[in-house]
């Protein structure tokens, strides 16, 4: 009976396994979500520390050095006042960036709220489920435009215009989801208890509508970017004075045969960032919903 | 079935009335009084006045909006503030390269999607269908007006092959017709093509693990005829849905690339409006459009009925 101890001695540590394992495991089965996850690091690191990166002020005039291809000293070129499109390129990310992630948390907060007093109370559902039918079946680029012709441009109601386009979208998704749990035996049974109105909402159905609003919010946040950029494309959407990627490019339209580099690095960059927010949303979907995954 | 198409066609009058009261509301809500524009620099107040009353600006939201409707079901879409034109006739005279357009795309695109999906299913896991994953995947992520330059870039500038911009109506011969129209066609295709063709995998997964998938399979069936004649009919209604949802992202795009190729179309007629805000048009174009993609659902639901014969609502 000599060798169940050498046995053990010979089992591979038991505790520290795991550690490395789990990292590897997740890079072996999402290796596109993880990549999508490091680009869109990349590209938030590249918005905040954009004073640091070797760029100048993005609004700087220089009339002497405009349309210059790019270069050692102009990376990206300079445009048709002599700006430094490369310095545009990295500061436009701030507005692609914060545009997409705040039209991903307000359309999701309205449409979390919208479609669990839809889902359980159906008076409401009726007329509130028509006016979102309405809603949908404007083009979203078209509802967006709509609203920005009626306001100032600003930033804030280029935000406000595309989340009006994408709250239905949220609200249709999570009233299904809580007309399947309201038949659920927890919560039929927290109604018969006599558990509030608010609270089985707060309790019960809140948490479960979490996972897919997170995977559809990812997918709106990289939706909101192609709206915004597309809105100040053709001249409707953040105001000409701050450079975002749909900006740059309106300004190197009529441009487009001599000086390529205006309209090629932010579509680029654009591109790239709503590729990472994709990936990550089908990684994301792959992890919490499985039933789902498998689908698609 | 008569029924259910009676029900369905009844059912998109609710939401004709939201899009029209949304439409409504957006010229009410406007800047700049009407009446003032239309009296000039010189009018007084009186002059105003009469004009407010002649138009019925004076009246009730509710009434105005009744007038309007009315209206709108007799063709009437306003005047342009700009052109004094009727909105009516300048949509006309833009409508035969959106429709061309349009139309290109949903031929290039469903018959290049669809197969693309069934053999990513098919071959589920093996290098064509993680290839397709992939193109589905740059379909999305790259926007419409960036892949339109590209494709410039690439085509036109760079090889010289294709008209960079322009539009070349189809009775200047059709020739020319086609070519201005390769280049926004692919534009528009990417995108449609690659939510068709995931969708279509994904419904196609599906229906492959069925048991009758299987019997066929086993009865000795051919591939093609399992692929298509069992699997892809069962699997059609999610890919007509898709094809009917995916029109209302294909009319935001041809807004853009008729921007970028300087097509003279809606889309172009859109960015002109804005740029001039020019209410009544942008009014008139929303409403076309929504109604074009209400009723294109509209078909797709009726569609139903004959894609699968159980379902009955």
């Amino acid at each position: 009976m000599t060798f169940a101890p050498t046995d053990l001695a010979a089992a591979p540590p038991v505790v520290a396994a795991p550690q490395r394992g789990r990292l590897h495991d997740l890079l072996r089965r999402h290796p596109t979500a993880i990549a999508g996850a490091v680009l869109l690091a990349l590209m938030i690191l590249m918005a905040i520390f954009a004073p640091w990166l070797g760029t100048v002020d993005p609004q700087a005039l220089a009339p002497i050095h405009r349309l210059k291809p790019p270069s050692g000293a102009y990376w990206f070129g300079t445009d048709m006042l002599g700006r430094d499109v490369y310095s545009r390129v990295i500061y436009g990310s701030r507005v692609s960036l914060i545009v997409g992630l705040s039209v991903a948390v307000f359309s999701s907060v309205v449409g979390v709220a919208l479609g669990m007093v839809t889902g359980f109370v159906r008076p409401i559902d009726a007329v509130l489920m028509r006016v979102m039918d309405g809603l949908m079946s404007i083009p979203s680029v078209l509802l967006a435009i709509a609203l920005m012709a009626l306001s100032r441009a600003s930033m804030g109601n280029v935000i406000f215009a595309i989340t009006v386009a994408e709250v239905p979208r949220v609200t249709r998704l999570v009233r299904g989801v809580v007309l399947t749990l309201r038949e659920q035996p927890f919560v039929e049974a927290a109604i018969a208890s006599g558990t509030g109105f608010f609270q089985i909402l707060w309790r019960h159905i809140l948490p479960n509508t979490v996972a897919p609003v997170l995977v559809q919010g990812t997918f709106i946040a990289a939706s909101a970017m192609i709206t915004e950029a597309a809105l100040s494309f053709i001249g409707a959407g953040t105001p000409p004075n701050i450079p975002s990627w749909g900006n740059i490019m309106a300004e190197g339209r009529s441009l487009f045969q001599v000086a390529y580099y205006i309209i090629l690095f932010p579509g680029i960059c654009l591109s790239l960032t709503v590729l990472a927010i994709n990936l990550l949303g089908d990684g994301l979907r792959d992890a919490l919903d499985p039933r789902l995954a498998r689908r698609m | 079935m008569f029924a259910y198409i009676v029900r369905r066609t009844l059912a998109t009058i609710p939401v004709m009335g939201v899009v029209a009261l949304f439409v409504f509301s957006l010229l009410y809500l406007s800047p700049g009084d009407p009446a003032a524009i239309i009296a000039g620099d010189t009018a007084t107040v009186a002059d105003i006045m009469r004009i407010r009353q002649k138009l019925g600006l004076d009246q009730p939201f509710f009434i105005q909006f009744g007038g309007w409707v009315w209206r709108l079901l007799h063709g009437d879409l306003g005047i342009s503030i700009f052109t004094n034109l009727p909105v009516m006739t300048l949509i006309e005279q833009r409508v035969e390269p959106t429709v061309a357009l349009t139309i290109s795309t949903l031929l290039v695109t469903i018959p290049v999607a669809i197969p693309l999906g069934v053999i990513a299913a098919w071959k589920a896991g093996t290098w064509i269908d993680r290839a397709v994953m992939v193109f589905a995947v740059l379909g999305f992520s790259v926007p419409t007006f960036v892949l339109a330059y590209l494709l410039i870039f690439g085509f036109s500038i760079g090889l010289d092959l294709l008209p960079v911009q322009g539009y070349s109506s189809i009775r200047n011969g059709f020739g020319p017709f086609l070519q201005h129209l390769v280049l926004p066609t692919i534009t528009l295709s990417l995108f449609y093509a690659a939510l068709v063709a995931r969708i279509t995998r994904a419904s196609m997964l599906d229906v492959l693990a069925q048991d009758y998938v299987r019997t066929a399979q086993a009865k000795g069936l051919a591939t093609g005829q399992v692929l298509i004649g069992h699997a892809l009919k069962n699997a059609a209604v999610p890919i007509a849905t898709i094809i009917g949802i995916g029109i209302a992202l294909l009319i935001s795009g041809v807004v853009i690339t008729e921007t970028v190729y300087a097509i003279p179309g809606i889309g172009r007629l859109t960015v002109d409006a804005i740029l001039r805000r020019d209410y009544p048009i942008i009014q008139g174009i929303i409403l076309l459009f929504s109604a074009a993609y209400v009723l294109v659902n509209l078909a797709v639901d009726i569609s139903y009925t004959f894609l699968d014969p159980r379902i009955r609502y």
